[in-house]
């Protein structure tokens, strides 16, 4: 009797359960399948939408084609690719180097400066964007791509706290064996840290690569030149800068976005696993 | 164990030096490099020495007249205009003083002199090193040997190098800068060349903290900012908490199938970049959006302004979950599968009820572990300027929020008014720094709340 009672009681919990994650599920999907079906959608004579099923209804590429031959997202592909190789490249390195200095070696400014970091990193970025862009112009530096580099990458030394932790949990006992053998520090870092440290470093590759891809403010105060946009400042003002620019653009827009999401994507589900693991392994400490 | 030996204070260290050092090393208090030339070291030598001309031109040339217009008290006082030259009868313009390039290379300017103190005193130390050396029988040692002491005892040096010069540039330089100009009057009316600011001393804090305004002052409107951006982030932190782990906890369940996919389903939402998802979002929420043609109503969900903006607002934490859910999903499923089995199983055995459970093991167990992630996300949302921006913008623009020219709007975060009073068209950079401080000082107290915390920041160097 009371067996087949919890026998079923577990049966409607399950079934409870399905229906919440399925409905929950189609909440989270809907607006991307929205956001799909919108770049696909082939926009009536009038540039306005009306509704989500017209009788009128045609699908097509027509959006693709107008995105790459009527604006510059070409372009403003190629500057966000540029920058964000680069900008990746020279933060993964700053981040890495910052994180062995002050996880593996001793000296006597090592907690004054990770206590500075750590108070440094507290100040809202863009508090001194508008001095960073007069340093910027004071350097001849402004409405170039050069300039976004080293904005993302100038700073990157705050953010060595989830790499510093990954590098502690690395045992000394090997480095120590090879020093020894009379290897340098160099040699240590390269042959024995770096192997090791494979996942926080496509972590933070890849989260330093995507920044680039979503930030905003700082190009639209850097830059001017529309032909050196990134792709996230070109499909903000696709649809923001004028008042009618949403129902001219809407279409256009969406079919950016998933041309741009359609990269992210891809790189995540390929590096998915290590993603994972670096945000568990640094992020989250008892 | 304090790390190493430990060492003299720097100043203490250079008096010493200076008492106990040779000739040569007394010398080198004047003119860099002259006791490591004097002993036969003479890239090092020839290196300080180049340093020591290099800064002495620079302040000569530049940063001298910088530092000189920063410590006169005040920022400039001649404007650029024309001039009547008698001689060659003819206007002459004359360039005036700039009190942002004042204050921008006088900042730069004391940078420089401060790394310049760090060479000087090193050194100093350098020829009293050798000092020492040559006075146990050694030989000084050489440039060789130097490049070896970098790349192993001292290797952290040329590693920390570059991200530092980085670092000075991009943050603390500006950094400096937007503290100092809170202590002036920077803003729409006074933007040089065409007029010049000056220093005002605390002014700026004390409009913003003081309840002189009345009802619709200054200081209540950052009041009611502040409080909001408080709600906000204790709603946008704990929404996504909870609801992340419900789904977790949900997918975690026994009977449940395609785990995998269940989970993929909502992780693919932060493969969407944010601004897009929120940009999105924005569209369909417009008032010609979507949303409202399905459900054929007229509701301004963002621009609505009646009861307090309720509208927005909760429109605003409703998105901040479709984007922040996923984050928490992944985290606490990873906790969640690292809790002991036999918490759970002697829960079973002694019978107590599947909410027993979640309320005695669970919850304890993810809020113990979790705590310093959910104040770091607390402080992440305090700052969470993308949602608000994208979203609304700040707004909608409302009555309550206009005392002393705030120029703040009703779904305004501390930071996006930050942003608005730096870039409207009417600047007031002034304020803008001032709020910053009050971010910094909040963000500080509550990042040093979790940084004691957490066991792992006290015994960080123990675990190795």
């Amino acid at each position: 009797m009371t067996k087949s009672f919890t026998k079923i009681r577990k049966r409607a919990g399950n079934i409870a359960s399905y229906v919440l994650l399925a409905t929950l599920g189609v909440l989270w999907v809907l607006p991307i399948c929205y956001l799909i079906y919108t770049a696909f959608r082939v926009t009536p004579s009038t540039g306005i939408i009306n509704s989500l099923f017209p009788s009128n209804l045609k699908l097509g590429i027509g959006n693709f084609t107008r995105l790459f031959k009527d604006t510059d997202f070409g372009q403003w592909l190629i500057n966000t690719l540029i920058v964000s190789v680069s900008s990746c490249a020279l933060t993964t390195l700053f981040i890495l180097m910052v994180s062995y200095a002050l996880s593996r070696m001793r000296f006597r400014l090592r907690k004054p400066i990770m206590n500075v970091l750590l108070v440094l990193g507290m100040f809202p970025g863009f508090m001194s964007m508008i001095a960073v862009y007069f340093i910027l112009k004071a350097m001849g530096l402004t409405d170039s791509l050069l300039a976004l580099v080293l904005v993302y990458s100038g700073s990157a030394a705050l953010s060595y706290y989830i790499c510093k932790g990954f590098f502690d949990t690395i045992p000394r006992a090997m480095e120590e064996a090879c020093i020894l053998d009379g290897a340098s520090q160099p040699i240590v870092f390269l042959k024995i840290i770096l192997p090791l440290a494979k996942p926080i470093i496509v972590y933070t590759v890849l989260t330093s690569f995507i920044s680039p891809w979503c930030d905003f403010i700082f190009v639209n105060t850097i830059i001017s030149d529309r032909a050196k946009y990134t792709v996230s400042l070109g499909l903000y003002k696709m649809i923001n800068a004028e008042k009618n620019s949403f129902n001219d653009n809407f279409t256009v827009f969406c079919a950016g976005a998933f041309v741009v999401g359609g990269i992210i994507v891809t790189l995540f589900m390929s590096m998915q696993r290590y993603y994972v693991e670096g945000v568990t392994s640094g992020a989250v400490k008892g | 164990m304090k790390e190493g030996v430990r060492k003299k204070r720097p100043a203490g260290a250079i008096l010493s030096a200076f008492k106990g050092g040779t000739l040569y090393t007394r010398l080198s208090f004047v003119f860099m490099g002259f006791g490591n030339l004097a002993r036969g070291q003479i890239v090092k030598g020839v290196l300080y020495f180049l340093a020591q001309v290099v800064f002495l031109l620079f302040m000569i040339f530049m940063g001298g007249r910088y530092i000189a217009h920063l410590f006169s008290g005040n920022l400039g006082t001649r404007l650029s205009g024309e001039i009547w030259n008698e001689n060659l009868e003819i206007f002459e313009k004359v360039k005036g003083d700039n009190s942002f390039l004042i204050l921008l290379y006088g900042v730069a300017s004391l940078l420089l002199i401060g790394i310049f103190l760090c060479v000087w005193a090193m050194n100093i130390k350098s020829s009293y090193t050798t000092d020492k050396r040559l006075e146990q029988g050694e030989a000084p040692q050489t440039f060789k040997e130097d490049l070896h002491t970098l790349l192993n005892e001292k290797f952290y040096a040329p590693l920390l190098f570059l991200p530092f010069v980085g670092l000075l540039i991009f943050t603390v330089m500006p950094l400096v800068f937007m503290v100092l100009i809170a202590f002036t009057n920077y803003d729409y009316a006074h933007m040089p060349p065409g007029k010049l600011f000056d220093w005002v001393g605390f002014k700026n804090f004390s409009s913003l903290f003081s309840l002189s305004g009345g009802a619709t002052g200054f200081a209540l409107v950052f009041l009611r900012v502040l409080i909001w951006t408080f709600v906000w982030a204790f709603f946008a932190t704990f929404t996504n908490y909870f609801l992340g782990l419900l789904i977790a906890l949900l997918i975690q369940r026994k009977g449940i199938k395609l785990k995998v996919l269940w989970r993929t389903l909502f992780v693919i939402a932060i493969a969407v970049p944010q601004f897009v998802t929120l940009l999105l979002m924005q569209k369909i929420l417009d008032g010609d959006g979507i949303l409202n043609k399905l459900l054929g109503t007229n509701i301004l969900w963002l621009t609505d302004h009646r009861y307090f903006s309720i509208i927005p607002r909760l429109m605003i934490i409703l998105v901040n979950i479709w984007i922040g859910v996923p984050y928490t999903l992944l985290m606490c499923s990873g906790i969640l599968m690292n809790i002991p089995a036999d918490y759970y199983e002697a829960s079973r055995i002694d019978g107590a009820s599947p909410a027993r459970t979640f309320f005695s093991i669970t919850l304890p167990y993810m809020l113990h572990i979790t705590t310093p992630y959910l104040i770091t996300q607390f402080v992440g949302n305090i700052n969470n300027f993308n949602v608000i921006w994208l979203l609304t913008g700040g707004g909608p623009v409302d009555n309550l929020y206009y005392g002393g020219g705030s120029q703040a709007q009703s779904t305004d975060l501390l930071v996006t008014w930050l942003y608005r009073l730096t870039t409207d068209q009417n600047p007031r950079y002034n304020v803008a720094s001032v709020i910053g401080i009050v971010i910094f000082v909040i963000s500080a107290v509550l990042s040093l709340v979790t940084y004691n915390r957490t066991a792992s920041a006290k015994g960080e160097d123990t675990f190795q």
